[in-house]
């Protein structure tokens, strides 16, 4: 295969995987990951440095729209930034010495969580009365629906927080932007309403990923022929997928989607085993 | 001249300038990383792929500031595109910075000082020796 054809193919598996992540909440990191190591049998560690690229490209792209429409909670984002990048920074660091196929089992794992996450009903209920810690953090937010401004208040700060700590440290080990687990804390721990949570976990994910994206670039894992077609295609995927999201109902593609991971995850984590990595 | 600032810098307008600043920063970003891009398939383009099935690292041009910004000013294809992906990276880290300068004109003192901590750590991750 010449570098042409190489290029051309993971442009178009690139654009796919942020159409497809930016229409079903996964993010394009999920998708870049198993193209890359079960399609074209790339080391597992160059596909983490491109999956962290991916999930940099979409967060700040679609971070625009979201905090132009006044969804996102920025104080919230800041407060649980502390808990991500120290998660973000470790993950990587314990990265050197976790072995390849250890880390594709891992990655299976995460990823088959993440399709059930997404599947899973989401907190719509706003609370009237937060905790003490909610107020003195300055945490409580309006967001604008159909129906008029809506306020709300947060709870369990802590366990939000050591949760975050987890989902950081899971980002920066595998190089994803482990959306599903920020939307997670904050949906069931804090009690947020999930518009708020998704968005504000959107918006962390590119300060989670550039912590340890660093890491990784000085590590050596990020290619520049790699890296370029899957910057570019992610991100036309993932503007596509946000003009469509609009028009059509993501539900049975989410359903579908989310079969498909599993049986990747399942790959991913039956090579492991393996030890085909 | 305090009053004027925080009228000029409402919660609004902060979330206005940092929404723009991650879209200015993503396509600036692939407008370097595609001009790479084209150079890198213009003279490589008919070659054979390289292994990637072997994890080797990249070399120092590619994973130190100086290499990339040496290699960048020379028009080396495959140092520009590491100069877009140094740029794709620093926009999330920008946006923690303007946080903070929004923070500052908002005289919001906790969050000037939650905004350093996460600063600091990836300050750290960046420049505390980490590679292993």
């Amino acid at each position: 295969m010449t570098i042409l054809t190489f290029t051309i193919i993971l442009l178009v598996g690139s654009y796919l995987a942020g159409l497809l992540g930016s229409l079903t909440g996964l993010g394009g990191g999920v998708v870049v990951i198993p193209l890359l190591t079960l399609v074209f049998g790339v080391d597992i560690r160059y596909a983490i440095g491109a999956a962290l690229l991916a999930s940099i490209a979409t967060s700040s792209g679609a971070a625009t729209a979201y905090v132009k429409e006044g969804i996102t909670n920025i104080r919230l984002g800041m407060f649980l930034e502390i808990a991500t990048t120290i998660g973000a920074v470790l993950g990587a660091l314990i990265a050197v010495y976790t072995p390849v196929n250890t880390i594709a089992i891992l990655f299976g794992a995460v990823l088959m969580f993440s399709a059930a996450m997404t599947l899973r009903k989401k907190n719509q209920e706003a609370l009237t009365e937060g905790s003490k810690l909610s107020y003195l953090l300055k945490l409580n937010g309006s967001y604008p629906t159909k129906e008029g401004i809506v306020e709300y208040k947060l709870k369990n700060i802590g366990a939000g927080f050591s949760m975050m700590t987890v989902a950081g440290v899971i980002s920066g080990l595998l190089g994803i932007g482990s959306g599903a687990l920020k939307v997670l804390a904050m949906d069931t721990a804090m009690r947020i309403p999930f518009k708020v949570s998704t968005t504000t976990s959107n918006f962390m994910i590119g300060v989670t990923a550039a912590a340890s994206a660093v890491v990784y670039l000085q590590r050596g894992y990020m290619d520049p022929g790699i890296a370029f077609p899957v910057i570019l295609g992610v991100l036309g995927g993932a503007f596509t997928g946000s003009k469509l999201l609009s028009r059509i109902n993501p539900q049975t593609l989410r359903i579908i989607f989310c079969v498909a991971i599993v049986f990747v995850a399942l790959q991913m984590m039956y090579n492991g085993i393996q030890h085909k990595f | 001249m305090k009053n004027m600032f925080s009228s000029l810098w409402g919660d609004k307008d902060v979330e206005l300038v940092v929404g723009q600043l991650l879209r200015y920063g993503v396509v600036s970003a692939s407008v370097v990383a595609f001009a790479g891009g084209v150079m890198y398939l213009l003279m490589h383009g008919s070659g054979p792929v390289p292994q990637y099935s072997n994890f080797v690292g990249e070399g120092a041009g590619y994973t130190t500031f100086k290499g990339i910004f040496k290699g960048a000013a020379a028009f080396s294809s495959t140092e520009v595109i590491q100069l877009g992906v140094l740029i794709l990276i620093a926009t999330p880290i920008l946006r923690v910075f303007f946080s903070l300068l929004a923070f500052i004109l908002e005289k919001d003192k906790l969050y000037i000082f939650i905004t350093l901590i996460v600063l600091s750590v990836i300050m750290t991750s960046i420049f505390g020796g980490l590679k292993v």
